[in-house]
């Protein structure tokens, strides 16, 4: 760094040069798939053999307007956006109830109950699928969306606790002694002072919560039978087991139902990066 | 009025303020004043903690209690029971070494290729290069596409006639390696880390970043300062410094492993003939296929024991020194 920047122009340019073939030649490792899909949707299956690298001759959208034209599509978008919405509502209302009590108040037992929060980041989850299963067909959950709602939302509780409780822990309490003296109640402090300050975190944990739900398959491949529920991830499932002949209506596929998660990523990237920084370290 | 469970700090706060007048000791208050506390600690921590006991915890519990049973899952809860029956033949079972073996494989793939991989990138993102942002942003790309998406986009890749990979191989003249990469119980495991390295290394790459600029940039000047070259300033300056970084990826690799279900369902399914079987295959097929929920149910709590004496071991003798740090800046709280 420093001491390139010493060097005369001649080497600094070549290793800049090498720098990009270097990173270059990694996003074209990280694209190359990603064109594939996308070209490939506007082929048919005998040019996916005949003319596997050049561009598709005649084009056809079809297989792009009928995905988009199928109500099972549209519904599985649907269904994983209500999923998302409501475990993101639930885990982060939940959490950022117990963070505030974590990060404020002083009561016994406060640091065991918090490490048993923490020790969820370390359960594998594919450990609770079966019991759950078992749990969810008991209380009459399968088939439902609660039943995938309500258990995002209980693993999404420990990240969303952590993240939560060091950024309230960081608010200077002179601000919430000033509102108590005023006259509020704890939960006032918490709900008109604390959360509206913590907007940026609760940004960043919902950021992080969206994008589990969003791409969870495990739960709702277990909690789902009836298409009806599925949602995105078991749909494409699906599908490719459907028309396993026509691979270039499953790239179409594919690649529709990657864009509502690259679209998210690309205005939401500051935060979910954020907060997967700061969950791992923290964690 | 005030609020006494707000007192972390209760030398600070005028205690004096207090309604003194009702009629009560002020022992009695006190005890009043703590109950009050607790009561408002209960009601903002009872909700996550009763959905946290329900679905986290108790599951385990669960699976703990049915793994003893035969049981198909039918009907009420399990009665016939065998004790450790299903631990036995659990370990005695090819398909669950070929399971260890590969989750072995994929963790020293993981540490050996993926991580170092991610470093050198991190590093190299973090110089002045034009075109940074556009890098980082399609590195990371991959890892907020559903496991699902990717395994079905590389199961067609991968496919044997129309598949890219062979194509390419194809153009390129080296038909000789073609190969049905899926279903051929040699090359499935490499081509299953090959996808994993395209859905994870981004994500890696952002841990070690993130890593990197928390280092000093006056460190590595005074290293070069002293004569460092890039290398030693690396070996002695950075690489020391991104310590915690470094094993918290190679825990989080670990725990993922663990659990690898996704990706592998889709792409293989565990198949050719269990070559790419993970743990979290075999529970699921047992579990969700064949209904032996006893026999799936000691495959889950192996699973946990496995991830829970991994992570005790290694926050105890790897990251000690980290979560000391961690530890006492918690204790700042205070």
């Amino acid at each position: 760094m420093s001491s390139s920047r010493r060097r005369p122009a001649g080497p600094s340019r070549a290793r800049g040069i090498s720098l990009h073939m270097l990173a270059g030649t990694l996003a074209l490792f990280v694209l190359i798939p990603l064109l594939f899909g996308l070209i490939g949707g506007f082929k048919d299956n005998a040019q996916l053999s005949s003319n596997p690298f050049g561009l598709p001759a005649p084009w056809h959208p079809e297989n792009y307007t009928e995905v988009l034209a199928s109500a099972s599509f549209w519904r599985q978008v649907g269904n994983s956006v209500l999923i998302a919405l409501s475990t993101t509502v639930l885990v982060v209302a939940l959490s950022a109830m117990a963070a505030f009590a974590f990060a404020r108040f002083a009561f016994r037992g406060r640091e065991v109950l918090f490490t048993i929060f923490t020790a969820g980041l370390m359960f594998p989850f594919a450990v609770a699928i079966l019991p759950l299963f078992v749990l969810m067909r008991t209380f009459g959950l399968l088939d439902n969306p609660l039943g995938v709602i309500l258990v995002q939302a209980a693993f999404g509780l420990p990240m969303t606790i952590i993240i939560l409780r060091g950024f309230f822990a960081g608010i200077p309490r002179e601000v919430e002694e000033a509102a108590v003296i005023d006259g509020c109640t704890p939960f006032g402090v918490f709900w008109r002072v604390l959360l509206p300050m913590a907007r940026p975190a609760l940004a960043t944990v919902s950021v992080l919560a969206i994008v589990a739900s969003w791409n969870n398959f495990f739960l709702p491949l277990a909690v789902f039978n009836n298409p009806d529920w599925w949602t995105i991830p078991l749909g494409v499932q699906q599908f490719q087991g459907q028309y396993s002949t026509d691979i270039a209506r499953t790239l179409a596929y594919v690649v529709l139902a990657m864009v509502p998660a690259l679209a998210f990523y690309a205005v939401a990237e500051r935060h979910l990066i954020s907060g997967l920084t700061a969950g791992a370290t923290k964690g | 009025m005030t609020h006494p469970a707000l007192t972390e700090r209760p030398e600070k706060r005028p205690r004096a303020a207090a309604p003194p007048a009702r009629g009560l000791p002020p022992a009695a208050i006190r005890r009043r004043r703590r109950l009050k506390g607790l009561a408002t600690v209960a009601l903002f921590v009872l909700p996550a903690l009763v959905l946290y006991g329900l679905l986290v915890l108790a599951p385990i519990a669960i699976a703990a209690y049915t793994s003893m049973f035969r049981w198909n899952g039918l009907g009420g809860w399990p009665e016939d029971f065998i004790g450790f029956d299903n631990f036995t033949r659990l370990f005695a079972s090819d398909v669950f070494h070929g399971d260890l073996r590969n989750g072995l494989l994929i963790v020293v793939l993981s540490l050996v290729i993926q991580l170092p991989l991610a470093l050198g990138l991190a590093l190299l993102l973090n110089q002045r290069m034009r075109g940074r942002a556009v890098y980082r942003l399609l590195f990371f790309a991959p890892y907020v596409l559903s496991e699902v998406i990717t395994g079905v986009l590389f199961s067609l890749i991968l496919s044997p006639e129309i598949g890219l990979a062979n194509q390419i191989l194809r153009a390129v003249g080296l038909e000789e390696l073609e190969r049905a990469w899926l279903a051929d119980p040699t090359t499935v495991m490499p081509a299953l880390f090959a996808v994993m390295t395209w859905k994870y290394f981004g994500f890696y790459m952002i841990l070690f970043l993130a890593g990197r600029q928390g280092i000093p940039r006056e460190l590595g000047e005074a290293a070069s300062i002293d004569g460092a070259g890039t290398w030693q300033q690396f070996r002695h300056v950075t690489l020391p410094l991104l310590g915690p970084t470094i094993r918290i990826a190679a825990f989080l690799s670990v725990i993922g492993t663990i659990q690898l279900f996704d990706l592998v369902w889709v792409l293989t399914g565990g198949g050719p003939d269990h070559a790419s079987e993970t743990m979290a295959v075999t529970m699921f097929q047992f579990g969700f296929k064949r209904t032996q929920i006893g026999y799936a149910s000691a495959i889950s709590v192996v699973m946990f024991v496995l991830s829970m004496i991994f992570a005790l071991a290694y926050l105890r003798f790897v990251m000690r020194r980290d979560t000391q740090g961690a530890v006492t800046t918690m204790g700042d709280h205070r």
